[in-house]
């Protein structure tokens, strides 16, 4: 399956023999809230009822992980004002977040909403679901992609492959017509901007260059509008409820339907209502273009990099796409036709077509898709630590991923053991000014003076566009022992106990709806066999078997409320068996022949 | 970077020489890359290529070699194909780009771009480059007079950059030619001064934003 991890709302689609579907849940719905919530029975949940949940008790309730993955404390002191959560002590490498007696990182809130995915997944192909591709943004570093893979594996999926957003978009729509050409997709989401420049050919995708910003999406304009908004209500009221969680939250849902309806409409009304006060006010859709103008701004520099990047011009640009659901306020449409200087498309919908496009790639590692490959392309330039604190750059961005680069190593003082490498990842001449990615030490270098050891060290960023080290002593050949010490992040042993303790609960997500599909059985035998005991028919069998029926009756009730769904089948079974004979006693002569076969449940 | 390169290898599915660069020729499996750049296209050591051509070459190579397409066979030949398609991407993007095609064959016959330092200044353009940190040095303690003579550097030295990319073909040419120790001194200068140009222009460019 293919799951389009969002900020705001999540997807899963699948591959359905030539076609990408979405996969809806039990009651038809496509969109999962990215929303993570603890019940007041204390338990963990995603995705609608978790989103009710931040109505009325926002501080049990986390919204918008996607924007702490792979961060630390000091990278999100300003977006953390704005909302509710309980940061704990401890965050400095990974954020910890309280939610009810519970404390939790990115990646395992973000697993409960992949878990509820995977669980609709299991729910449609009545089996359990195990492997995925899944999304990101294009321009998320590696910190944010391991996060990313890390909550895949809390939630017990295998990640085949993460895949770039906008790529995963233009395969969903270059699988439709046999397209040639260059393509920009345009992606504003509810918390990232990704623009990618893509060279279709024969089936190949690949992608040209890529920028963006990891901080910019609807969020932000949501958040602007809160922030007039509270001001207003504080003037109007005398009162300010910006400290207040739960009108906050109420206030954003207001806001939120107010920028939904001028998509569409030339105004809106702000309409919230709180604790038995009212703040209304009419919106149109000149001053909502106003206020957002600067943020929808944002956008247009990471595009004409982009363009740079792909040693292109704008006018080369056969087409561009619009992905996320933000490009369907008509601002962002306008300025993205100022931009590129042609009309966007916007057939697929933008809030599916990353889902979509997952579900393809899925389809291609499963061989299905052979006539499609995607290139794509590393999004920041990796470096490492020189002297005085300047970065050599190793691999550059917009490269080809897999990509690699290989640096030879010595020490600098007689008999060094150790030598540290510092990579980070950005375009920036100084350390200090890039993102700090990971410290890797060779370990165990043999004795030698200062100069002769020669370690090989090899940087490879794969087909995820994560980084992986190896390294070899070149006198010997043999392999040298890295010991990674990530900046940010999760170690592999706080995700592995993290699988551990997920594996459980999965386990009890997986037998818990075994044991409600089987109660649902068994309601319904149970309900026809009462019915059958007011028929006629009731009378016309033995005594034997009335007593046989009463028995298997009893006894399913009584498995009824067992968490056991395999003893609850066998019992449905022994009913069905029982009431065989009834069945067919209670089926009108003139119908018997046409109802051949049914049992009791459809008799009755 | 090309230590691989040289040595006498074997398949490492069924242990005969490969004979060929991508596939063993006997059993057909991914062999890992041990060649350089050129051959790994199938190009003789040339500067002057057909870009059309190698383009049309890395889509075909990426088809056979692409981890995706090997992604349901064994973990090592899983591997094999990251680190095959790895050396082709690195591989396509040096030899597309004239510049890092040039720096590459000179480091394949041992000359290594040589680091920047003042003494590779090009004695032709010692005194306006002179002038020209003057200047910098200026605008950076917030004097703006400077900034007509920068401006007017800056279309100097973009000048120069066309020139030298002109030299650059030629040496190209010249090496094709003839494939002599002249030819690739002649890239190894002209690529150095280039350099030198372009971190000028970056310098310039950074201070006119």
């Amino acid at each position: 399956m293919g799951i389009d991890l969002g900020t705001t709302n999540s997807l899963v689609a699948y591959m359905d023999s030539v076609r990408p579907k979405i996969i809806t849940d039990a009651d038809g719905e496509k969109i999962v809230p990215s929303v993570v919530a603890m019940t007041p029975e204390g338990e963990l949940t995603a995705g609608r009822p978790a989103a009710d949940l931040l109505l009325s008790r926002p501080e049990r309730a986390v919204y918008s992980v996607k924007r702490l993955m792979g961060k630390g404390i000091g990278d999100v002191t300003e977006e953390l004002k704005l909302f509710p959560f309980q940061v704990v002590e401890g965050s400095e490498s990974v954020i910890r977040i309280r939610l009810g007696d519970r404390i939790l990182t990115p990646p395992e809130i973000s697993a409960q909403v992949l878990r509820r995915l995977k669980l609709n997944a299991e729910g449609h192909f009545g089996q359990p679901i195990t492997k995925a591709v899944i999304t990101v943004p294009a321009y998320f570093n590696d910190a944010q992609r391991q996060a990313t893979k890390d909550a895949g594996r809390i939630a017990g999926l295998d990640v085949l492959r993460l895949v770039n957003e906008p790529t995963a978009a233009s395969l969903a729509y270059g699988l439709d017509k046999r397209k040639q050409g260059i393509v920009a997709v345009y992606d504003l989401g509810g918390g990232t901007f990704d623009i990618s420049i893509l060279k279709l050919h024969d089936g190949i995708f690949e992608v040209l260059a890529t920028n963006g910003d990891t901080h910019l999406g609807g969020d932000d304009i949501d958040n602007l509008l809160i922030h007039i908004a509270l001001e207003d209500v504080a003037t109007e009221w005398g009162e300010d409820i910006s400290r207040d969680a739960v009108g906050v939250q109420h206030l954003r849902r207001a806001v939120i339907e107010a920028k939904h309806a001028l998509s569409t409409e030339p105004e809106a009304l702000l309409r919230f209502s709180y604790r038995g006060k009212q703040y209304n006010r009419h919106i149109d859709r000149p001053l909502f273009e106003k206020l957002i103008a600067g943020i929808i701004e944002r956008t247009l520099e990471p595009c004409r990099q982009a363009v740079l990047d792909a040693k292109i011009e704008v006018r080369h640009i056969d087409e561009v796409v619009l992905v996320g659901g933000s490009t369907r306020i008509p601002l962002v449409r306008e300025t993205v036709q100022v931009m590129f200087q042609k009309k966007p498309h916007a057939e697929l919908n933008p809030e599916e077509v990353v889902a979509l496009g997952a579900a393809v790639q899925a389809g291609i590692l499963a061989g299905v898709q052979q006539d499609m490959l995607l290139l794509d392309v590393t999004p920041l330039s990796l470096g490492i630590e020189t002297m005085g604190g300047v970065v050599s750059k190793l691999i550059h961005r917009n490269s080809t991923i897999p990509a690699s680069a290989t640096e030879v190593f010595t020490t600098g003082v007689d008999g060094q053991k150790n030598v540290l490498i510092h990579v980070v990842q950005g375009e920036r001449e100084m350390t200090g000014d890039c993102r700090s990615l990971a410290r890797f030490d060779l370990k165990d270098i043999p004795p030698m003076p200062a100069g002769m050891p020669r370690i090989e060290v090899r940087f490879l960023i794969d087909a995820n566009g994560i980084l992986n080290v190896t390294a070899r002593d070149v006198r010997s050949g043999k392999e040298q022992s890295v010991e990674v010490k990530p900046s940010y992040g999760l170690t592999d042993e706080q995700v592995e106990a993290m699988i551990t303790e997920s594996i459980d609960q999965a386990e009890a997500d997986f037998r818990q709806r075994q044991v409600v599909e089987a109660r649902l059985e068994a309601d319904a035998i149970l309900a026809a066999t009462e019915k059958a005991m007011d028929h006629d028919a009731w009378f016309e069998i033995s005594e034997e078997e009335r007593a046989a029926i009463k028995t298997a009756l009893n006894e399913l009730r009584m498995a009824y409320y067992a968490d056991d769904h395999l003893l609850i089948r066998s019992q449905v079974e022994k009913l069905n068996q029982a009431t065989f004979h009834l069945a067919e006693l209670m089926m009108d002569t003139a119908v018997r022949s046409a109802l051949q076969g049914k049992d009791i449940r459809e008799v009755g | 970077m090309l230590t691989q390169i040289g040595q006498t290898v074997t398949c490492w599915n069924c242990g005969k020489s490969p004979e060929e660069v991508h596939f063993c020729s006997h059993c057909e499996s991914l062999q890992p890359p041990t060649t350089d750049y050129f051959e790994y296209f199938g190009l003789p050591r040339k500067l002057q290529i057909d870009l059309g051509a190698l383009e049309q070459s890395f889509y075909r190579l990426s088809r056979r070699l692409h981890p995706d397409v090997y992604f349901r066979r064994p973990e090592r030949e899983r591997q094999l194909a990251v680190d095959a398609t790895a050396w082709l991407n690195d591989a396509y993007r040096t030899l597309k780009d004239p510049v890092a095609r040039g720096e590459y064959l000179l480091d394949l016959y041992g000359m290594k771009k040589s680091e920047q330092k003042s003494s590779n200044v090009p004695p032709e353009l010692l005194e306006e480059v002179f002038d020209l940190n003057m200047a910098l040095e200026e605008i950076r303690t917030g004097d703006d007079s400077v900034r007509p003579q920068l401006i007017e550097a800056k279309a100097k030295f973009e000048n120069l950059l066309e020139e030298v990319d002109h030299s650059l073909e030629a040496g190209f040419g010249e090496w094709d030619r003839t494939e002599s120790r002249d030819a690739l001194e002649k890239i190894y200068s002209v690529l150095n001064r280039r350099n030198y140009i372009r971190n000028l222009l970056r310098d310039v460019n950074a201070e006119l934003v």
